[in-house]
């Protein structure tokens, strides 16, 4: 171990990757980093003439997660480069690698020119949004394996998951849309342009021109009636199959009559037809299909637990690793996992020290530590060494893949179809046939031509366009302005959903309490009980560290990299710096109390603060309040993975770890929910420090909004010993339900839905991924958009969770905005009924009034969404 | 009158143009990432008399 003395006045920032740096430091080339991963980056890319990266952004860096290139090994496998390239002749071959670290310029640029880096790469392109870069390379230059590991050295460790292969159908979809639209487009403009002497009037010498137009307009009404309205006949049709009237129905109808209509004049020429409304209509109910289709494909909403195993794993048998894909995995075969991998089946420890963080499950983020012949479940990540075990189950049969499938076969059938929309559009479409066959049935008793004109003239114009465009403006717009605060949907109709909640459920950890911050609590040991273990600990009552202790206490955590030393290395670091600051003024008898203190301040600080700028915070403090923390040499420093560190600073000996491994005669206690550590020094049980969760500091407020029209619900995985703190924030009549297995938490749901509440689910890890797939809305709280969340149907950030209130009543707006364009949309056909009913509808007056309708509706829906959502501050 | 068809004619025409450079550019791609392109304009190739060269010269 490296250690040196130092003093720093100036607090200064990594230059690789921005972080403050605290302890150690390393020099290199006039710059400092804070670590010595980062000067690595720093180095190759110093060598290869790439500095340009940290001109373009202030420190872009991400800081190097420390791999052994061995763990990927297994893409040297032949069927594994065939799962994930694209393509591959021999001497080319290219793949597209998702690198969740994509977050700048920067990152574009250096990634772009990795052909500098490996010789072998051909070029590079990134997809921003996506955080995907398609690199090509030449097979014989270079190797896959060669490629990740390098992405891996410098910061942007690709994701390399199970279902990399099987996500890339998305974009025909899209694509087909585009060309519809664009078809759309170039046919409106165009028949409104032949359509001109039909506008203006045209001499007796020139109808052979306006004769040839009209069957120009025909035929630009072809491929509008049989490409581009494809989507209407089939939506429609299959609702019909299913005995189900959806609001694409009278659009069918419209459709197929304007055009027969149109056809039948033309032909005959009898009539200069409607293809030029036709051809608007399309127009706009693409143009609104298209505005709805945005959505957030940078985020997978669909994801099961393929995308979330690796795609193969390390077996050994006599001795020998050999690399296999994960899907031939068998019951009973050993295999090896190294530091940070993940555990793809239920399996039992045979060897090593298993840390499991099972924080993509749980929403815990400690890991919890396993013993020898322990059943460990498929999810968990291995912290530390390298363990083997053995596959109890295969991976399609293990607990959480089970449940998952198990929710999937009773997906949600909703999708995207609007019940709002498609309740209207039933009534609609009666009314409408109603009228046309009572009116048609009129004027046949007088004239057949009259009859004719006014059955169709109806269904033309209450082609209920201006109704259909109107879901998609205003949930699409409503859809972007929640995306600006970090809420995103997987789609329109989940607003819909959203505004008839009436019950909340909450998920405690990972999802009310803060996932990054903790408070830290050291109580020591009462002095007049030492020795005499058993008896219970009073706090303040012992030996309270002095500044000394915790100098050497905080070198010593200092030295180790587990998350639980950061976190008191942090606090002894705030502790003592109080310390300082108090003794400036002269007061040498200090409190005792004063030093258990609040660091529950000093990280809530943080909490409020989002992630992103709390790099700015940081720099700004620092300058102001300088930390004076003494880095003590520590000798003979060890680490013992699971069971804690020791240490010795001047002779004095430091352990701190599991209450065993510190030799405490504490009472083992049980219901605790909170990490301890205990404390050693000189063989004298000093205390410990407890460490637990904090909640979120906006959970107060907004759960006295919701309350008021909300039932609450909480359902936890963890024991009863939060219930008090939980009950002193929510209300009385909040059920709480503690010790739920995910399968508790899932049916929790469906005995709610039963009873016909409208169920609205926060939850953050996997273990909540049942209930949230059962839940009406399902809502993943995450604190990095970028990483894991189980399938749901909206992702909302951390940072945003006081929005809640404001989310949901703003999704109560967007549907009375909908309702009120309905009634818009209604006057418009109502007033177009007027020459319909007659029979007198001429193509001018279509030409007019339907462009003018969708276009009112367009305007007032988005403007409206906008200037309402400025209201409640979303905007 | 006359004059208008010709007119037509010629716009129908462009529109055609258009309408077949739209339909390429979403074939090759273009609307698939409407990002990155607009950052990536902005990275200026720099020529290579970088640092190493610079080195030499001195």
């Amino acid at each position: 171990m490296e250690n040196f003395r130092q003093s720093s006045k100036v607090v200064s920032t990594c230059y690789h990757c921005g972080d403050t740096i605290r302890g150690e430091r390393v020099e290199y080339d006039e710059k400092l980093f804070c670590c010595s991963g980062c000067k690595v980056v720093y180095e190759i890319l110093q060598q290869n003439d790439l500095c340009r990266y940290y001109s373009l952004e202030q420190t872009p860096g991400v800081q190097p997660a420390s791999i052994e290139s061995a763990r990927y090994d297994y893409l040297a496998d032949e069927s594994v480069q065939k799962q994930l390239l694209n393509f591959s002749d021999g001497t080319h071959a290219s793949v597209t690698l998702s690198l969740p670290s994509i977050h700048c310029s920067s990152c574009i640029w250096l990634l772009e020119h990795l052909y500098r880096l490996d010789a072998g790469v051909a070029s590079s392109q990134v997809d921003f949004l996506k955080k995907q870069v398609t690199v090509s390379f030449d097979p014989t230059k270079t190797s896959l394996k060669n490629i990740v590991v390098l992405l891996a050295s410098i910061g942007y460790e690709p994701e390399l998951r199970h279902d990399a292969v099987e996500k890339r159908v998305e974009s025909t979809a899209t694509r087909s849309l585009y060309y519809k639209i664009g078809i759309a487009g170039f046919c409106f403009g165009n028949s409104m342009l032949f359509s001109f002497p039909e506008y203006l009037g045209v001499d007796v010498s020139e109808t052979a021109l306006k004769e040839l137009f009209s069957y120009l307009n025909l035929i630009l009404g072809i491929p509008i009636f049989f490409y581009c309205s494809a989507d209407y006949f089939k939506s429609s049709w299959q609702g019909l199959k299913r005995r189900f009237i959806t609001i694409d129905l009278p659009i069918a109808i419209g459709i197929v009559v304007l055009f027969t209509r149109s056809a039948y004049e033309i032909l005959t020429q009898t009539g200069p037809g409607f293809i030029d409304s036709l051809c608007g209509l399309l127009f706009f109910l693409l143009l609104g299909r298209v505005f709805q289709s945005k959505t957030y494909d940078r985020m997978n909403f669909e994801r099961n637990y393929k995308s979330y195993f690796p795609i193969s794993v390390t077996t050994k048998k006599n001795g020998i690793e050999t690399t296999i894909p994960i899907s031939s995995l068998e019951k009973g075969q050993r295999i090896v996992i190294r530091n940070n991998e993940i555990i793809p089946a239920d399996a039992m420890l045979l060897r090593g020290d298993a840390a499991i963080d099972y924080s993509f499950v749980t929403g815990e983020s400690k890991p919890v530590e396993k013993v020898l012949g322990e059943m460990i479940y498929a999810g968990g990540r291995q912290i530390g060494g390298i363990i083997e075990l053995e596959v109890m189950k295969e991976v399609s049969q293990s607990y959480l893949t089970q449940m998952w499938n198990q929710c999937s076969a009773a997906q949600k059938e909703a999708g995207q179809l609007s019940e709002l929309s498609n309740a209207v559009g039933k009534y609609f479409t009666y009314a409408v046939l109603f009228v046309s066959t009572a009116v048609g049935l009129y004027w046949l008793q007088y004239d057949v031509t009259t009859a004719i004109n006014a059955f169709t003239g109806i269904l033309i114009v209450a082609c209920p366009c201006a109704l259909a465009i109107s879901i998609p403006f205003t949930l699409g717009t409503a859809l972007r302005i929640f995306g600006r605060n970090n809420f995103y949907l997987k789609n329109t109709s989940v607003i819909e959903t959203l505004s008839k909640i009436d019950t909340i459920i909450f998920d405690k950890t990972g999802t009310i309490t803060h996932p990054q911050h903790s408070s830290v609590e050291f109580t020591p040991r009462s002095r007049d009980l030492y020795g005499r273990g058993g008896a219970d600990d009073l706090p303040g009552r012992g030996t309270q560290l002095t500044e000394y202790d915790m100098q050497m206490v905080s070198s010593v955590a200092k030295s180790s990299v587990h998350p639980l030393s950061k976190v008191i290395f942090d606090y002894l670091g705030g502790e003592i710096t109080k310390h300082q600051s108090s003794n400036v003024i002269p007061s040498s008898d200090l409190p005792a109390s004063g030093l258990a203190g609040d660091v529950r301040n000093l990280s809530d600080e943080g909490s409020q603060i989002p992630r992103s700028s709390l790099r700015d915070i940081a720099r700004n403090d620092n300058v102001e309040r300088v930390i004076e923390v003494q880095a003590l040499v520590v000798e003979h420093f060890t680490e013992t993975m699971g069971k804690g560190i020791s240490g010795s600073v001047k002779g004095h000996r430091i352990k701190m770890g599991s209450r065993e491994f510190a030799g405490h005669s504490y009472p083992h206690q049980r219901n605790v929910n909170e990490s301890r550590v205990y404390l050693t020094i000189d063989e004298k049980e000093r205390g410990y420090f407890s460490i637990r969760n904090i909640y979120r500091d906006e959970l107060e407020t907004t759960v006295n909004e919701l309350k008021k029209k909300y039932s609450l619900f909480i359902l936890s995985g963890d024991n009863e010993s939060e219930r008090a703190r939980l009950q002193a924030i929510f209300p009385k009549n909040t059920t709480m339900l503690f010790n739920q297995m995910p399968t508790d938490k899932m049916d929790a749901v469906n005995h709610l839905r039963e009873k016909n509440k409208r169920v609205l689910m926060m939850g953050d890890g996997l273990n909540d991924a049942g209930a949230l797939l059962q839940s009406n809305v399902g809502i993943a709280v995450t604190e990095d958009i970028a990483l894991f969340t189980p399938s749901s149907d909206a992702i909302l950030a951390g940072s945003s969770f006081d929005l809640l209130p404001t989310i949901l009543k703003f999704s109560k707006t967007s549907i009375k905005i909908v309702t009120a364009s309905f009634g818009f949309a209604f006057m418009y056909n109502l007033f177009a009924l007027f020459f319909a009913v007659q029979g007198e509808l001429s193509p001018i007056i279509a030409a007019i009034l339907m462009p003018a309708s969708s276009i009112t509706i367009v305007v007032l829906t988005t403007g409206l969404t906008q200037l309402l959502a400025k209201r409640r501050g979303l905007l | 009158m006359s004059v208008i068809a010709v007119l037509i004619g010629c716009s129908f025409l462009i529109a055609v143009g258009a309408l077949a450079a739209f339909l390429w550019a979403v074939k090759s791609g273009q609307y698939e990432d409407k990002y990155t392109p607009s950052v990536r304009i902005l990275l200026d190739d720099e020529k290579h008399t970088t640092e190493r060269q610079r080195h030499r010269e001195k």
